[in-house]
């Protein structure tokens, strides 16, 4: 792979790279502060489900962010990018201004930089293994910032560059499932020669990218382009198609697929199994945010109902508990709060989103815990009962575990209720095929060096393997499956 | 898109489609249903499969005209296209020689109870069929039901058709008459929940097929949830059938109400 130490330095040597960093003492670098990512006000974004949060870095902008990034001879952020993007390289075409060479950058090794430039949690990965990070213990290097800037210039320049193809080898193989995983194993494959095919169930290409994460911080046209692109690279698009149920993998092997990568995500919502959980006007994270980005519901032309609520209680405390309280908000609840066992400090979430939904007026309950939901006489929910909780002891992951306050019930009424407390895996793929091993918990066994299953022509990766994850790291997932299947097929050719 | 090659009325609000899917042709079994999508604003509704035919790569389909997504369909002539369909999805019917079977439809139900009769009957039980509905104009497939049972009775409402009265009665005059092994009850809500009173009290073992409010199909959304045995299940991959004798009706009756104010507005909007 095109990642290795060696790569890295050539193109670090590379003339204009040299005389880039000559042009500004790194200690003027270094005294630069970081640049803050534009936002819409939030009186103004709250009333509107589709306008973007944040709008995105100037050209000016940019190139000054882009300055304070050091050019490292050992650029450890590539160690914390799960697709390794050769970071400093598209930085550093940013601050020369090549723009369009930034984004081409970005695409040698990710299928989707203008949704990672968005939705990654940058400060966990790159950006935390910054150098500014950690040896000058300064805000780093806005890395994600960057990256959604390059994507987007070069999408708003309308001249796309599609990245190079090798000849086809016309060997068939398939990805089930259209989320970031599969897409970015698609890209990779693609390059390399193969005939890839995606299966997607619904009926839109992109998994949770379009039924899950809402328009506001990442909007659907964004990643139609990026899809658009995978197309164009020779990458087919199968929807309404369910591995397993509308064919079965043999049948599909007969047709000529030789391996396939299963990435059909965590879609199996989980509840509380508490009273009165399964009254209307109570539903999981996925099928509020499945009717409101994937079936437009908020919109009267569109046939999908929503429940319009105007107090909205949503159980969590990770990114999708935020993205499900804001998608609230902005469907007009008067009170849209998050109830969350644990304290802030805990929370899954990223910090950005939790800042973004306190800006936007959004009610945090935490350490409080749902026990008992109550409804009228139709059976819709009217209130919810909960119980405060306090910190304990350190758990299993090392955050402090909530201990129920006893006698601290109290209720609060609510006429809409989103249970956001994770996902399993979906366990369609793993019924439908026989001997594949997976986990008490349903996911699918692989090795994780190579992401092959217990089935030799099978590979696996993102939240089916993972049980729920990032963009990102199924992402990886997708880039580490391809460069395994590449090397199984190739071998079994020999 | 899925062309519709044939439209049969069977009243002013029940019709039966017959459209080309040549891969859910092959790979359904009896039990199965598929998710459609009629254009780009549609809903995504849950239809089980009433037949197939796997050489003319077809699936049938029966669509009963309630609120706006279904009047759309059943709007559609032959020749038009069904712009999005997914299937087969859902656990096919459990098909194994017990002896006599008493099928149950109430309404449109018979459509989705028609491939079961007929695999029953296939896998050499004595099928007895009941049809129920209100009148004579809602009973449907009665020569497909015919075809695969040894018995079938008509139940009407109003005794425009058949004998008057509920499917209850007809059902357990079977039951009184001879031994009946197990029992199937797909119709409205109301109609199983009775129905399954009844063979409860016979203990006569009772598989019903739900038809649950529904978005992807695939375990996804939870939107399908039911409670069975006192646990919570999701009809689009648990089921859709379950023991009936488990299956919280009122709950059930309950859910299918659930956006019951939105779609009186859209109706409004629509009609």
């Amino acid at each position: 792979m095109t990642t290795n130490k060696e790569y890295l330095l050539i193109e670090r040597e590379k003339e204009w790279r040299v005389e880039l960093r000559k042009k500004i003492a790194n200690k003027e670098r270094t005294t630069k502060t970081r640049t803050q990512m534009p936002e819409l006000d939030p009186f103004v974004r709250i009333r509107y489900q589709d306008r973007e949060v944040n709008t995105g870095l100037t050209e000016k902008q940019a190139v000054a962010e882009a300055s304070r990034c050091l050019d490292c001879p050992n650029p450890t952020c590539i160690d914390g990018c799960p697709v390794s993007i050769n970071i400093p390289k598209f930085i550093k075409y940013i601050e020369q201004g090549s723009f369009l060479e930034a984004a081409k950058t970005l695409k040698e090794t990710s299928a989707l930089p203008a949704v990672c430039g968005r939705v990654c949690p940058q400060e966990k990965q790159c950006e935390a293994t910054c150098f500014y990070t950690m040896k000058l213990k300064k805000d780093p290097v806005a890395i994600g910032h960057l990256e959604r800037f390059a994507a987007d210039y070069e999408r708003e320049s309308g001249s796309m560059s599609v990245p190079e193809v090798a000849a086809p080898n016309g060997i068939k193989v398939a990805a089930v499932g259209s989320g970031p995983a599969s897409l970015s194993f698609a890209g990779d494959m693609i390059k390399l020669g193969y005939d890839v095919t995606v299966f997607e169930a619904l009926h839109e290409i992109g998994g949770v990218l379009k039924y899950g994460i809402p328009e506001f911080r990442l909007p659907n046209k964004i990643v139609d382009v990026e899809l658009a692109n995978l197309e164009q690279m020779g990458v087919k698009f199968v929807r309404n198609f369910i591995v397993g149920k509308t064919a079965s993998f043999d049948d599909l092997k007969e047709e000529g697929i030789e391996a396939f990568f299963v990435a059909s995500g965590a879609g199996l919502p989980r509840f509380m199994n508490i009273p009165g959980e399964n009254y209307n006007g109570i539903m999981s994270s996925n099928e509020y945010l499945t009717r409101v980005n994937l079936m437009n519901a908020a919109s009267d032309d569109f046939d999908t109902p929503i429940i319009k609520g105007k107090n909205v209680a949503v159980i969590g405390g990770g990114n999708t508990a935020m993205d499900s309280v804001r998608t609230a908000k902005r469907l007009g609840a008067e009170r849209a709060m998050i109830i969350y066992r644990r304290s802030r400090d805990e929370m899954p979430a990223r910090v950005e989103e939790v800042h973004h939904a306190e800006e936007e007026g959004i009610e945090f309950l935490n350490l409080a815990n749902p026990v008992e939901y109550f409804a009228d006489p139709k059976g819709k929910v009217n209130r919810v009962r909960v119980q405060r909780m306090e910190l304990g002891e350190p758990d299993a992951s090392g955050r402090r575990r909530p201990v129920v306050i006893e006698g601290s019930e109290y209720d609060i009424p609510v006429d809409l209720v989103v249970v956001a407390v994770g996902v399993s895996p979906n366990p369609l793929i793993p019924s439908e095929v026989k001997d594949l091993k997976v986990t008490k918990w349903g996911t699918i066994v692989v090795n994780e060096e190579t992401m092959q299953s217990s089935i030799p022509e099978l590979f696996a990766g993102g939240d089916i393997v993972r049980g729920g994850a990032t963009v990102i790291l199924a992402m990886g997932d997708g880039r580490k499956a391809a460069a395994s299947m590449h090397e199984y097929l190739q071998e079994k050719r020999k | 898109m899925t062309q519709i090659v044939e439209k049969v009325l069977f009243s002013e609000k029940v019709a039966k489609f017959i459209v080309n899917a040549p891969r859910i042709a092959r790979s359904r079994k009896p039990g199965h249903f598929v998710i459609l999508r009629v254009d780009e604003k549609g809903e995504r509704i849950p239809l089980t499969i009433a037949d197939a035919d796997r050489e003319k790569g077809t699936i049938t389909l029966v669509v009963q005209k309630m609120g706006v997504s279904s009047a759309k369909l059943f709007e559609l002539n032959v020749g038009d296209k069904i712009l999005d369909l997914v299937g087969p999805l859902g656990k096919a019917t459990h098909i194994h020689n017990v002896g006599t079977v008493l099928a149950c439809g109430g309404g449109v139900g018979v459509a989705p109870m028609l491939p079961i009769v007929q695999a029953f009957k296939q896998a050499g039980n004595r099928v007895i069929s009941i049809l129920a509905a209100r009148n004579k104009d809602l009973i449907i497939l009665e020569d497909e039901i015919r075809k695969w049972s040894d018995e079938v009775i008509v139940m009407t409402d109003d005794g425009s058709y058949g004998t008057k009265g509920l499917v209850t009665a007809g059902a357990e005059m079977v039951i009184q008459r001879e031994t009946v092994n197990e029992c199937i009850a797909i119709g409205p809500a109301v109609m199983m929940k009775f129905t399954s009173m009844l063979t409860k009290k016979y203990q006569i073992p009772t598989q019903s097929s739900l038809n649950a409010i529904m978005v992807d199909g695939t375990g996804m959304c939870g939107a399908c949830r039911v409670t069975v045995g006192g646990q919570t299940m999701f009809t689009c991959i648990d089921g859709p059938e379950f023991d009936a004798h488990q299956i919280d009706f009122d709950e059930l009756i309950m859910r299918l109400g659930g956006y019951s104010d939105e779609e009186k507005l859209a109706s409004e909007r629509y009609f």
